[in-house]
């Protein structure tokens, strides 16, 4: 085999600097808050300038990646894996991130859960349609997801799952079943819209055998306009109000609800 | 100081890093959605200067939006890169360790090679020789399947090429790899993989396929750039400009894009 030269990549260079301030490698998140503003002031003296740029690059690096699994970030996790030994300036690390977050892409950093930290990546800019390039490529989930968000919320914020699987099998979406846009569809509900914290899942206390109900999740409370759904629910009220009625459907009244469905979701 | 960035610059962004890489006349058409969404002043053909203002915000966050030729048509595409990266780090936060090692060892195949490309067999035999953790056949195939849909890889016939988005990300990353082993395309001096060759002993230069199609268009006694040795290759058709299609040069006789070599993006 020919030779190769390998230059070694740069990453395997990269020095780490011990910061003068010492912190606990072991910390969790707890410790952020008890910085010192002397240790501030002297982890400011100990990083340059370029350094702390590069931290809010890394910072701005990792949340986007993230995000772009929809998975919520822990600033514990934040801490840990990117802020390091920066971890006495991490509050205008953390301004200067929301910053580039506003300026640069128009996404605003949103702490869903104060208690622990959680926060996600919320679109500022309005979606719209008629896009020549589409912003949210190939994700047939989020048809379904708004037909589930929409009537937990037109039956008032809570409801019990079995309404949910009723539903969606009138759309001819059975969770029993493996789906050919959306898999294992139990999963997708109960799982992955779960993790991503658009819905909630929750036991209902004191049930034998267990049942569950369903709620929006905070990253729905977040993202999703309630106007828009409204709009989305006035466009498909009568037909919502069908698939709850005691009327048998026919086939060709199921077809007329999913194409009317599939209309309307184009627009969110 | 650059002019700071408006909605229409954020909206062409987070499209761009939901798709990672569009073709040039997509990026034209979304240039005026974005402006025409928010009512900025649009100019058609400055679609440079409106990624220049983007590309000066995100120099600090070590992203950049650069323009590259793909081998396969031709045309020119835009796509969101890292310039931190001197390895294919972009690519682990999406892939096992295990299956980065046979992307690596895929590239050095297909760099090695005249064609440009890796034959699955080939590839296959890598997998069963990695040094991380073995890969069989069926996990192979399907990494590779994830490769060419995460748009790394392109297959045709069971035969692996770089992708133009590979390509354009990871230049750097390959010329600091391989230095003088990489093939250079002698036209746009950017790198060649599949290419033609002079045949000439001597000479030995390679040119991309289109760059090939611009160069000797309408010549009837095609002569080596560099050493005036007969081309004995065949020339192929200029690719079209309209064209999103990936297939080898569609035959057009009638074109109107002129051979101006000094065009091609160079590196930046």
């Amino acid at each position: 085999m020919s030779q190769r030269k390998r230059a070694v990549p740069a990453s395997q260079s990269k020095t780490k600097r011990r910061s003068q301030v010492s912190l606990d490698e072991d910390d969790k998140d707890a410790n952020f808050s008890q910085i010192t503003s002397s240790q501030v002031q002297r982890a400011r003296e100990n990083f340059t300038s370029d350094q702390i740029d590069r931290k809010v690059a890394e910072v701005v690096q990792f949340i986007l990646i993230k995000d772009q699994k929809k998975i919520p970030i822990r600033r514990a996790d934040i801490g840990k894996h990117v802020i390091k030994e920066y971890k006495a300036i991490y509050i205008e690390i953390m301004n200067r991130v929301c910053r580039k977050f506003d300026q640069v892409f128009g996404l605003k950093l949103v702490e869903i859960d104060p208690k622990n930290h959680i926060y996600i990546l919320i679109n500022k800019l309005e979606p719209i349609h008629g896009e020549p390039v589409s912003m949210r490529p190939g994700n047939p989930k989020t048809g379904l997801l708004f037909v589930i968000l929409s009537v937990i919320f037109m039956k008032g914020g809570v409801i019990k799952e079995n309404l949910v699987w009723n539903t969606l099998k009138k759309l001819r979406v059975d969770p029993g079943e493996k789906h050919e846009e959306f898999g294992d569809v139990k999963k997708v509900v109960t799982d992955e819209f779960v993790r991503q914290k658009y819905l909630e899942y929750v036991k209902i206390p004191h049930t034998e055998p267990v049942e569950y109900e369903f709620r929006w999740g905070l990253r729905a409370e977040k993202e999703v306009s309630k106007l828009k759904l409204l709009k989305f629910v006035g466009e498909v009220w009568a037909v919502l109000f069908l698939l709850h009625s005691p009327i048998q459907l026919t086939n060709l009244s199921v077809t007329v609800i999913t194409s009317v469905m599939k209309r309307s979701l184009i627009n969110l | 100081m650059s002019p700071p960035m408006g909605d229409s610059h954020k909206r062409f962004l987070q499209t761009m890093m939901s798709n990672g890489i569009i073709s040039a006349s997509q990026a034209a058409a979304l240039h005026k959605h974005c402006c025409e969404t928010h009512g900025a002043h649009y100019v058609a053909d400055r679609l440079d200067d409106f990624i220049n203002i983007i590309n000066a915000h995100l120099q600090s966050l070590f992203m950049h939006i650069r323009k590259g030729m793909s081998e396969e048509d031709g045309l020119e595409y835009y796509a969101l890169v890292n310039v931190t990266e001197t390895d294919i780090t972009r690519m682990a936060s999406d892939y096992a360790d295990n299956e980065l090692e046979l992307f690596r060892k895929t590239m050095d195949l297909i760099v090695d090679s005249e064609s440009g490309s890796a034959s699955s067999t080939d590839i296959l035999n890598c997998a069963d020789s990695l040094q991380t953790k073995k890969l069989k056949k069926k996990e192979t195939e399907h990494v590779l399947s994830k490769f060419v849909q995460d748009k790394w890889l392109n297959e045709k016939d069971g035969e692996y090429t770089l992708s133009v988005r590979c390509i354009v990300e990871m230049e750097q990353y390959m010329r600091t790899i391989y230095q003088d082993l990489i093939k250079v395309c002698h036209v746009c001096h950017n790198i060649a993989l599949q290419c033609q060759m002079c045949e000439n002993p001597i000479c030995g230069i390679k040119v991309h396929l289109p760059c090939v199609a611009r160069y000797f268009r309408a010549r009837s006694d095609p002569r080596c750039p560099e050493c005036s040795e007969f081309w004995p290759h065949e020339i192929p058709e200029i690719p079209q400009s309209q064209s999103q299609s990936s297939q080898n040069l569609p035959s057009s006789s009638k074109e109107n894009t002129a051979p101006t070599p000094s065009r091609r993006s160079r590196r930046s």
